[in-house]
């Protein structure tokens, strides 16, 4: 017997021959299909690049009349009048450093505490259900959060929290005379703290994941105790990845406008006194771009739009930095 | 042990069966401080499932009282009206249409950057690419907002697709990074065998990669949903000023249930910081419910593939 002369199974009806040429042009469709595929999913990162790009510079672009104006004594000054064409940014600067460092802080004690807790010292099934909590505090929108700022903890800090603190601490001077209204720096600082703490407890419950048994076994078995086997293997193991969390948090507090507009005053004073009301730069920006007075206060808005976007970039940046070191997921 | 009853004094009685076990001196004092941490590590996760629950039963409790059917179906409250007349109808259908939007722009986009990470770029490319989605996931989303305002409506009207838009900014990053993950869970041998069978690339992707990622995707389309119902500062600037009676057309601002609550707080009327709080009730119910519901059906796509 000579070769085979059975049809390839190739699913196609017909002779051999027509086969082959529904088989060519399918062929073709294949490649040009292809393409079609490379170039959608080229386009869509291209897409995102261009936005990211044109978001900076159409910023620039519109600050560029304030910038030339003021320069970078805007960040230096005090005074802000837009009626007069004063506009001294200092204190929307000094308030956004004070509420987001001091909500970092806070939040990183209790997030890395309730990263530990999730991901070493509570009991599975505890933990399966705490888990989730965590992650839906983080899913409350800014708005009801601001809304539960406002009328529940701002009356109830100004009348319980502020003296009883004012009380116990008054000799510093950062907690002052409480002024009897709770739109403060310190209530800020509070639902800051309560939208970055999510973050920070769930990149690090992730984070404890990772450290290797090997490891937490041989602490334990060297006779450490729980609290020994963290802060001897899991902490300094993990300490980059912390600090990558945190930055990124930190990102989140230095932006986060909406809520920090509801509870904070909109004064463009820096006070010492964290009882007092205060102002950010994305508070500002979230109260007056949509009523500006003259050309020179919205070119002035977008001046601090603009240094807005560096706090973001410098932090996402140095939290990738940082992180790069724990990250084994990379490709 | 001994049954007899001691002859000598007290103290001379039963040796302690547990004395070996009893920690003393140093040891004692490394169990307490241990003991303390492990009680501290407890005490920050009871005050962050506290936090939780406290802030969702005060939104219960504000909230459930200005629930009834008007609420839901009648017009905006005229801005400064003192009153109590008026609903959240129009923000509810606005909400809904902006999210809708915003998805559909948003979804292929973010699928299309997964496919073509995961497919097409080399090292240095994924490595630009990916930055450029993680800063723009770590952006402030009010500088979305002013970023789209000062693009397309500077100089022309507020329009619900430029909200649509800066909210679509909001999430791209998010499903596609999270797309990305679910894209790099398809198992090899997938691949292996389609090439065996000299299935174009094309379809290998549209047919088993995407198939097989949909879990994934659909779990991050519907936390993405849950963000964009929630933000406000995107829609600051583009989708602010709004009509009382429901408006759909998207070329006119739309109105949206979070900046109706901000802007019902920021006027400080009685009556409408108790529709904000229904609205805000709505919203955080509607927010944990996806939440919920993606999380469910990620388990069972876990489970399917059999994690």
């Amino acid at each position: 017997m000579s070769i085979s002369t059975t049809p390839p199974a190739s699913g196609l009806r017909g002779s051999v021959q027509a086969q082959r040429l529904v088989r060519r042009r399918l062929n073709r469709i294949d490649r040009r299909l292809n393409l079609v595929l490379r170039m959608l999913a080229v386009g869509a990162c291209a897409l995102i690049f261009v936005t990211l790009v044109a978001l900076v510079f159409q910023i620039i672009n519109d600050a560029t009349q304030a910038f030339q104006r003021e320069g970078f004594g805007l960040l230096t000054h005090s005074a802000w009048n837009p009626a007069e064409h004063q506009f001294g940014a200092w204190p929307l600067i000094y308030g956004t450093l004070v509420t987001s460092v001091v909500s970092l802080v806070l939040a990183t004690i209790l997030g890395v505490a309730i990263g530990l807790f999730l991901s070493i010292l509570a009991p599975k099934r505890l933990a399966a259900g705490v888990g989730p909590l965590v992650e839906m505090l983080a899913a409350i929108p800014s708005t009801v959060i601001g809304l539960i700022g406002i009328i529940v903890i701002a009356p109830f800090v100004a009348n319980h929290v502020e003296p009883a603190l004012h009380g116990v601490l008054g000799f510093i001077p950062l907690f002052g005379q409480p002024p009897g209204y709770g739109n403060s720096i310190f209530t800020a600082c509070l639902v800051l703290t309560f939208m970055v703490l999510p973050i920070i407890a769930a990149l690090t419950r992730d984070i404890f994941t990772t450290v290797p048994q090997e490891l937490i076994d041989g602490a334990n078995a060297l006779g450490a105790t729980t609290w020994e086997m963290i802060r001897g293997v899991v902490l300094p193991t993990t300490a980059p990845g912390i600090i990558s969390a945190c930055m990124l948090g930190f990102g989140r507090a230095l932006g986060e406008a909406i809520a920090v507009t509801m509870v904070i005053g909109g004064q463009t004073v820096a006070h010492l006194n964290i009882f007092l009301p205060g102002d950010t730069v994305a508070s500002r920006i979230a109260e007056q771009f949509d009523s500006p007075v003259n050309q020179l206060h919205l070119s002035t808005l977008y001046y601090l739009a603009v240094v807005l976007v560096l706090f973001g970039i410098v932090s996402n940046v140095g939290a990738r930095l940082i992180g790069r070191k724990m990250d084994t997921t990379r490709q | 042990m001994s049954t007899t009853a001691p002859i000598t004094p007290a103290s001379a009685a039963m040796p302690d069966p547990t004395y070996a076990l009893t920690p003393t001196g140093n040891l004692r004092r490394r169990l307490i401080v241990s003991r303390i941490v492990q009680a501290g590590a407890l005490f920050a996760a009871a005050i962050a499932v506290a936090a939780l629950v406290l802030m969702m039963v005060v939104v219960a409790v504000h909230g459930i009282g200005a629930l009834s059917l008007s609420f839901f179906t009648s017009s905006l409250p005229l801005e400064g009206s003192t009153g109590t007349a008026g609903g959240m109808g129009p923000a509810l259908l606005g909400s809904a249409e902006l999210v809708l939007m915003a998805i559909i722009v948003a979804v292929p986009i973010g699928v299309l950057i997964a496919i073509y990470l995961h497919e097409f770029a080399g090292a240095r490319v994924y490595w630009v690419i990916r930055t450029a989605m993680d800063t723009m996931n770590g952006l402030p989303t009010i500088i979305a907002g002013v970023f789209v305002f000062s693009i397309f409506v500077a100089g022309h009207s507020f329009s619900g697709w430029s909200g649509a838009l800066a909210l679509a900014i909001v999430v791209i990053p998010l499903i596609g990074s999270s797309s990305l993950e679910a894209i790099s869970q398809v198992p090899r041998d997938l691949y292996d065998a389609a090439e065996a069978l000299g299935i174009a690339h094309w379809r290998t992707v549209v047919g088993v990669v995407l198939p097989s990622a949909w879990g994934g995707i659909l779990t991050a389309t519907i936390l993405a949903v849950a963000r964009a119902a929630g933000e406000t500062a995107p829609l600051l600037f583009t989708s602010s000023l709004y009509p009382q009676t429901v408006q759909i057309n998207p070329l006119h601002g739309i109105a949206t249930v979070p900046m109706e609550i901000y802007t019902l707080v920021e006027e400080g009327y009685q009556g409408g910081v108790q529709k904000s709080w229904g609205a805000a009730f709505v919203l955080l119910l509607f927010i944990l419910i996806a939440n919920i519901v993606a999380r469910m059906i990620l388990r069972h796509f876990q489970k399917k593939r059999g994690l």
